[in-house]
């Protein structure tokens, strides 16, 4: 018997009953929708539906690059649809448990149980707990294993699903890497399975995805442990299913010109900006970097690329400043005749650029100029990582403190006050003298900046991160720092700031506790195991674990301690537990094309502090990258220039046509 | 910031406008500061030859005034531009109307002279509310709305940035009553049934009495209490006749003011 295609659903707009609740909850706008350039296609147009999510509250999720892609590409589509939907606050999940009003989407208001597709994209493992809500919420079973014909299938991606292993039993697949061309295909296969009348269910859908060698399928593995917990192996559990799902990568940035349209929403949201992504990947090779590390290799769009995306997004969003987006921005080969041919175009226009992200060695002084020849100056962030010479010759960060105290001198001098120093606390084989080495830095900092302005009136801040080891990096192998270790290091840190009083008011210091990255590291390297525990974090209550005034350590440790009660690990080991070469990782069968061998010789280097060069300019020093996933570097210079534009006065005859007739 | 603005200062304003908008539909969820930047937004995106403020920090030139609270609709919201290139009005309207998004509509602009002209802000003395009570039939309102005007006072309380806040919710009402049509169905939910609508006209007072308050006194003085939540949208706000109760439009005497 043919089995139909779809199930009838009711996917009627819940408008109606929400906007009963909307007058009841903090900043109701957030739920409405209708943001500019948003997208609303009519359901029974298209027969493959995509519910996107950012597991985190609206104001994080809206501006998130990845979705504001995948949203755009996918609705391109004539046959395909795509909505958005963001984590409800509690007071909305409160109000939507009472009045039984389902996950909706934004833009349609749909249930979210309705789509084909659930894909859920992870900046961070602390959007977990967030994503049991959603499905809690959308009133889709928490374990894959329960789920029928007439449930979404839940997929993961972002930098978080190359371990996708804490939440495999909530997930159906993960897909790593690039997303643009993988949405597309992963549509084409359900609607050929649904073409066909979605024989087999899902476990057959599942099937078809898991073969395309792309898309990792949880259930299609089978994990055993050794009885001193660590893992024996992980095996396909059934014929055709690869060993192991390749990341995806999209070689020309400027065949995907994304988001062409970016959204604007009404509420405030954390980027209040437009973002062109400049180039992807980042071969400087610092080893702490999951994301440097997994987006390799370098792939730059092209300077008329990036000029015509500008010059179309403002156009589209009015916004006034544009962040020329990608992990260390002033890499670019062809950085300078950018923002030199920006800014002249948008000269008297009050638009602003900047540069996210920007190494302290490749800034130079005319850059920030030019960056804000056009708007407002915030303030300069350098990030050197590493408080001494010998840590940043251990993590990979080729900065001399010659280099940044030339680099911060050019600033105070060209007029800048405030410079904010970026660094990480617990790299491996640190110690207290790498961190105090920070006070020194940033006085030095201050003592430079005195003397070439003549001023006292000038500050320094010193932000400090935790550092959490990553899969997929030369550092997946060390154990972490503990939290009261990290504590009573960054307490020396702060005394030695404080206690100099010639500097105690210029030098700002902001950091966090240790406890937070316990929980990052728990989830980050952690395995099949650590699902319960995410699980037993969500009945006791939590959610939005990014947020410090939701975020509860005790919570976890005692989810921790009940779940992994009957195994033979805990947090400890997760977290504070140097592995060696020959365990198992719970990552490797997931392929980021970076060679494992190349990882430990890495790793070993660190430890000699030995520095390996970039790619882009020596040359290649076998990663395993490109030839394992058949890519290239792609980067300039391309010699071309950004000529004016004078699409922007255009729209401005408009407005004057019939005035100004002197 | 120790660090001086390079370049010459903007260029002057050349021109005021007085804005006449509304904000209707699901926008009126939207915040004064959501409206704000939707606004500012849609200026750069109509290439609108916006003044700016000269300084560190340069921001186009608008003064907002009296905007209506998050979650009421309103038909009458009022803002003044300068801009530093003439424009001709009605094709300005319609650059801006097209550039918000749906639900803010963008109704009129009037110029005004450029010094001199009398204070918008001073001339927004009143404003006049409708509220739709779904589930509530007319006899039950008019029963809380007589109870309400023949009180001398009805002090309400409401959480405010400064905590909270006690003040009477009576005084300032010029006019509650209940509209004689019934209406044709709740506006918000599915089920049919009655809906009264309260038209109420208030004056401008510091602190604001918004029309929740006099929900509020409503509810404490007369038992009034809706099932559903209310809807509430601005009819008008304008000089106040004190002696017919009647509010009137704030930009009728700008009309011809310049140019024309
Ligand atoms: S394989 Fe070679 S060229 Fe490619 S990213 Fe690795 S080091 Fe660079």
């Amino acid at each position: 018997m043919p089995v139909d295609t779809s199930p009838p659903r009711d996917v009627r707009s819940l408008f109606p009953r929400l906007e009963a609740l909307l007058p009841h909850v903090q900043k109701p706008i957030q739920y409405v929708g209708g943001e500019l350039n948003s997208t609303v296609k009519d359901w029974d147009a298209t027969d493959v539906r995509w519910a996107l999510m950012y597991p985190d509250a609206y104001e994080v999720g809206v501006p998130n690059q990845g979705v504001m892609i995948l949203y755009e590409v996918l609705n391109e589509q004539p046959d395909t649809l795509a909505e958005r939907t963001y984590s409800v606050w509690p007071d909305m999940e409160a109000l939507m448990r009472e009045h039984g009003l389902p996950q909706f989407t934004v833009d349609a208001h749909r249930p979210v149980s309705a789509f084909d597709v659930l894909g859920l994209s992870f900046a961070t493992e602390l959007g977990y707990t967030n994503m049991l809500l959603a499905l809690d919420l959308a009133g889709i079973p928490f374990n894959s294993a329960d789920r029928t014909m007439d449930h979404p299938i839940v997929i993961a991606g972002g930098h978080s699903a190359f371990n996708p292993e804490p939440i495999a039993d909530f997930i159906d697949c993960a897909v790593l890497g690039d997303g643009e061309q993988a949405v597309l295909e992963i549509t084409d296969v359900i609607r050929a399975w649904k073409a066909e009348g979605r024989h087999g269910g899902r476990d057959e859908l599942l099937m078809r995805l898991a073969r395309t060698g792309g898309v990792y399928v949880p259930r299609f593995y089978d994990v055993d442990y050794l009885p001193d917990g660590r893992i024996q192996r992980v095996v396909p559990n059934r014929p055709g299913v690869p060993w192991r799902v390749s990341k995806h990568t999209v070689m020309d940035l400027d065949e995907w010109p994304y988001p062409k349209q970016p959204l604007v929403p009404l509420a405030e949201s954390v980027h209040e900006r437009m973002s062109v992504e400049i180039f992807r990947g980042c071969t400087r090779g610092c080893r702490f970097c999951q994301a440097g590390m997994i987006t390799r290799p370098v792939r730059e769009r092209s300077i008329t690329g990036v000029g015509e995306m500008v010059e179309r997004g403002l156009q589209a969003t009015g916004f006034e400043e544009v962040g020329l987006l990608s992990l260390s921005s002033a890499d670019h080969s062809e950085i300078a005749p950018m923002t030199k041919g920006l800014a002249d175009r948008y000269e008297g226009t009050q638009t602003s650029l900047s540069l996210p992200s920007t190494r302290v060695d490749a800034f130079n002084i005319d850059l920030a100029n030019e960056l804000t020849r056009n708007g407002r100056r915030s303030g300069l962030t350098f990030a050197p990582e590493g408080g001494s010479e010998r840590i940043r010759k251990v993590i990979n960060k080729m900065v001399t403190e010659d280099d940044l105290i030339r680099t911060v001198t050019a600033a105070y001098s060209a007029g800048w006050r405030q410079v904010k120093l970026y660094f990480m606390c617990g790299l491996p084989t640190e110690t207290d003298e790498d961190v105090l080495q920070i006070a020194e830095l940033a006085k030095k900092v201050i003592t430079t900046g005195r003397e070439v302005t003549g001023s006292r009136d000038i500050r320094c801040t010193v932000s400090i991160g935790g550092f959490v080891p990553k899969p997929h990096t030369p550092f997946q192998w060390v154990g972490q720092l503990g939290h009261e270790a990290t504590d009573a290091r960054l307490a020396k840190l702060r005394d030695a700031v404080r206690s100099d009083r010639q500097f105690a008011k210029a030098i700002g210091f902001r950091y966090h506790d240790g406890k937070p990255g316990i929980v990052e590291g728990l989830l980050s390297r952690g395995d099949r195991r650590v699902g319960k525990v995410i699980k037993a974090v969500y009945d006791a209550g939590g959610r939005f674990d990014g947020w410090s005034e939701y975020f509860s350590f005790d919570r976890w440790m005692t989810a921790a301690d009940q779940a992994l009660a009957d195994e033979p690990v805990d947090v400890d080991w997760y977290t504070t537990r140097d592995r060696d070469n020959n365990e198992v990782l719970p990552w490797d069968h997931l392929d980021s094309g970076l060679d494992r061998d190349w990882l430990w010789e890495d790793w070993q280097d660190a430890l000699t502090g030995t520095e390996v060069d970039d790619c882009r300019w020596t040359p290649c020093f076998d990663c395993g990258v490109c030839p394992q996933m058949g890519t290239e570097i792609q980067a300039g210079p391309t010699g071309a220039t950004l000529l004016p534009l004078t699409v922007l006065n255009s729209a401005r005859d408009r407005v004057l046509s019939t005035a100004d007739a002197e | 910031m120790a660090r001086k603005p390079e370049g010459p200062p903007p260029p002057p304003a050349v021109q005021r406008l007085r804005m006449h908008y509304a904000k209707r539909g699901r926008l009126r969820f939207s915040s004064h500061r959501d409206f704000q930047r939707a606004f500012e937004r849609a200026l750069r995106r109509a290439a609108v030859p916006m003044a700016y403020s000269a300084g560190f920090s340069p921001h186009p030139k608008v003064s907002y005034a009296g905007a209506a609270p998050t979650g009421t609709g309103s038909e009458a919201e009022y803002l003044e531009i300068a801009l530093a290139q003439a424009c001709d009005p009605e094709q300005l309207r319609r650059a801006i109307d097209e550039s918000l998004p749906p639900d803010l509509d963008v109704i009129e602009i009037v110029e005004v002279p450029v010094n001199g002209a009398p204070s918008l802000a001073d001339r927004l003395q009143a404003s006049v509310w409708a509220l739709r009570l779904p589930g509530v039939a007319y006899d039950e309102a008019a029963r809380a709305v007589g109870a309400f005007l023949a009180a001398p006072a009805v002090e309400v309380s409401r959480m405010t940035k400064n905590g909270l806040r006690t003040f009477d919710a009576r005084g300032p009402v010029v006019a509650l009553e209940v509209a004689d049509t019934p209406g044709d169905g709740p506006a918000t939910g599915e089920q049919p049934g009655p809906c009264a609508i309260l038209r109420l006209v208030v004056r401008h007072v510091t602190p604001a009495v918004r029309p929740d308050d006099v929900l509020t006194g409503l509810r404490q003085i007369g038992a009034l209490a809706p099932p559903e939540t209310p809807a509430v949208t601005r009819l008008a706000q304008g000089p106040l006749d004190e002696s017919s109760g009647a509010v009137s439009d704030p930009l009728a005497p700008d009309r011809g003011d310049v140019g024309a």
